[in-house]
């Protein structure tokens, strides 16, 4: 029998039973569609968690110049200078795994507007800082320019305890100067609040302005103290930290024999949480869509076994006009897999249908991968084959005569 | 040798229950030429069923040869028998079996499906020319339940003459059906075996349905009794037409 009859017969089977074909891809539709659903949904906040946690600065890599030695005296890091424009510039050009580099020149001092002061820090940096690497949002105002960074204007933007402190009478900030260290900045934004970091150091509590402004105009230096940058993505951490080491490197001729003169820190805690959170996830959707299709399975099985005995006529008559014990088989196995294949099709659907209904009405962040759809419908069409297989397999081993008769 | 369609040699069938072995053919030897219309006759029991599954190679003897058109059915497999079937063979049943809710176009066309040799754009063809032949040009989409049982029983022999084969083996086609349905569908196979040469074996325990047949064989306790030409073969439409015509008015 040639495949396109093979077809036709199995399909023409399955019109003759309309509702019971139905019936039975039923369990098929549902559990597709839940497990597109699920993994949408899972996806979906893994995708929110991996943003909060990228906000956190989990991809985030912080370059310091390391201690070294200066005539046998070991110094402390911060005293030592090694990390220049050219080092930015070297990372910015040669990085692959790198989305953003920034460089950090910070101060400490005390802050002035009209009769208060605060204490605080002021944070020279460039666009990429606040964009990508810590994702943080203005909450008013605008960011500075690269032509305020070339030109290294005085301008800043206040965090919200800085902003607390000063503006007392709850006037609005931008547009307004400030003085730090004897110089009038021009507040132009405000940061959004971020609450306290891990180490429950206050994150709010701090002036970011451009670096050049920052470096020439307040430390009068060409150094910088640290070099923040952000990797692609969590997983490559790993690698771009070393690939930082390299560029480094040769940014500062360094010999073979000689010691790192700076030191890259990855988020390593953070990221090993994150992965654990969204391997866990991964593990219980995959839980539920074995479940959920293994029971759509057995429902196949069940129905085609039901069929069989049904049909047990029917196959007596095949096989006495001239069907094969192998044309029975194929014509069940057939069957089963047309099953499986088109509830799977109606399942992807209905799951996409369900996944945007549940971002829709419960605003709950969905993403639906095409992993989860060829996933879900190659575990279909084996779980067609396999749960079809047994009663194809009895129907093919009938005896003719006994099929002829049965009642 | 050509024109022997069968050739049955010392055929025995024997079938074990438990401890008891059932002999149920005992030595049957004979042989059917082309064109012939034979009834095989016979009390239930006799060996009648088990002959008819041997003659349509779904089943095979336990001693003895059987030449179905020159080819040695004992010595086929299962695979090789389910291709002679679909070439060599056309089955008439008693219950029709048809395939429930198929169009009688679709039930004619099913030994084709099977068959390999024979392209998509004929089967069609074929099976039209098939339901003509047996008068039901006009019923080609009906399902069997909107046919009389005579009219399912002429789809199913149209679907017997589809592949052109040797022999109609029919299984009590005339069991389900009244006198008048009977003599029509005897007509129609009378009419096929004398203007078509088809060779038919009719399976019957009726001793009228078998006057219409040129040659009955009687089995009896799985032996054949007697072997004889009826040499006063009646005519099925002479048999049609004299019946009363109350019923379908």
């Amino acid at each position: 029998m040639n495949f396109i009859n093979l077809i036709r017969i199995a399909f023409k089977a399955l019109l003759r039973n309309k509702l019971r074909a139905f019936l039975t891809m039923l369990g098929i539709i549902i559990g597709v569609a839940s497990v597109i659903a699920m993994v949408a949904i899972g996806q979906g906040s893994k995708q929110s968690i991996q943003a909060q946690l990228s906000g956190m600065g989990s991809n985030m890599i912080v370059i310091r110049p390391n201690s070294n030695v200066t005539g046998g005296v070991r110094l402390d890091a911060t005293s030592v200078q090694t990390l220049t424009l050219n080092d930015v510039v070297a990372l910015q050009k040669k990085s692959t795994y790198l989305s953003a580099v920034s460089p950090s020149a910070t101060a400490k001092g005390q802050v002035i507007y009209g009769n208060n002061n605060w204490s605080t820090t002021i944070q020279g940096v460039n666009n990429f800082y606040l964009d990508t690497i810590r994702q943080w949002s203005l909450t008013a105002g605008n960011e500075f320019t690269d032509k305020d960074i070339a030109s290294e204007a005085k301008v800043c933007l206040l965090g919200q305890t800085v902003v607390t402190n000063l503006f007392t009478n709850g006037e609005n900030p931008v547009g307004k100067y400030i003085r730090f260290a004897q110089i009038p900045f021009l507040v132009i934004g405000i940061l959004s609040p971020k609450g306290a970091n891990a180490f429950g150091q206050d994150q709010d509590d701090i002036i970011i302005a451009p670096y050049t402004t920052v470096q020439k105009r307040i430390l009068s230096t060409i150094y910088f103290q640290n070099i923040y940058a952000s990797a692609k993505d969590e997983s490559s951490t790993v690698q771009a930290s070393t690939e930082i080491s390299q560029i480094l490197r040769d940014s500062h001729r360094l010999k073979s024999t000689d010691d790192d003169d700076f030191a890259v820190r990855t988020m390593e805690e953070l990221i090993n949480t994150f992965s654990s959170t969204s391997q866990l996830l991964t593990i219980l959707l995959a839980v539920i869509a074995g479940i959920s299709l293994l029971v759509g399975g057995i429902g196949i099985m069940n129905i085609m076994y039901v069929s069989v005995t049904e049909r047990t006529r029917e196959i007596g008559l095949r096989m006495a006009i001239g069907a094969t014990g192998w044309d029975i088989l194929l014509q069940f196995l057939t069957e089963a897999i047309m099953i499986s294949i088109t509830g799977a099709v109606i399942g992807v659907m209905l799951g996409i249908t369900a996944s945007k209904l549940v971002t829709l009405f419960l605003s709950w962040p969905t993403l639906i991968t095409e992993f989860s759809i060829i996933l879900s419908f190659m575990v279909c069409v084996i779980t067609g084959v396999f749960f079809g297989y047994y009663p194809a397999q009895k129907a093919s081993r009938l005896d003719p005569i006994e099929a002829l008769r049965y009642e | 040798m050509s024109n022997k369609i069968l050739e049955l040699k010392n055929i025995k069938r024997e079938f074990i229950m438990g401890s008891e072995t059932v002999r149920a053919l005992k030595d049957v030897s004979f042989e059917v030429a082309t064109g012939e219309f034979v009834t095989i006759m016979g009390a239930s029991g006799s060996g009648k069923t088990t002959l008819l599954n041997m003659l349509g190679c779904l089943d095979k003897q336990t001693a003895g040869i059987y030449l179905l058109d020159g080819v040695d059915v004992g010595k086929l497999s299962r695979n090789e028998l389910a291709h002679l079937r679909n070439n060599k063979i056309g089955f008439v049943f008693q219950s029709y079996n048809l395939l429930p809710r198929t169009s009688a176009l679709e039930n004619v066309e099913l030994p084709l499906m099977y068959n390999r040799a024979v392209k998509t754009k004929d089967r069609k063809d074929r099976a039209v020319k098939a339901l003509e032949a047996v008068d039901l040009a006009n019923r080609l989409d009906h399902k069997p339940n909107q046919l009389s049982g005579g009219q399912q029983q002429r789809v199913a022999i149209a679907r017997a003459l589809i592949n052109e084969p040797v022999m109609i083996l029919a299984d009590e086609a005339t069991g389900n059906l009244d006198t008048k349905a009977s003599f029509s569908i005897m007509a129609l196979l009378q009419e096929l075996n004398q203007n078509h040469g088809k060779t038919i074996v009719f399976v019957t325990h009726e001793p009228d349905i078998a006057e219409f047949s040129s040659r009955t064989i009687t089995l009896k306790d799985g032996k054949v009794i007697k072997d004889h030409v009826n040499e006063n073969k009646k005519n099925a439409k002479d048999a049609l037409a004299a019946l009363p015509a109350d019923d379908e008015a």
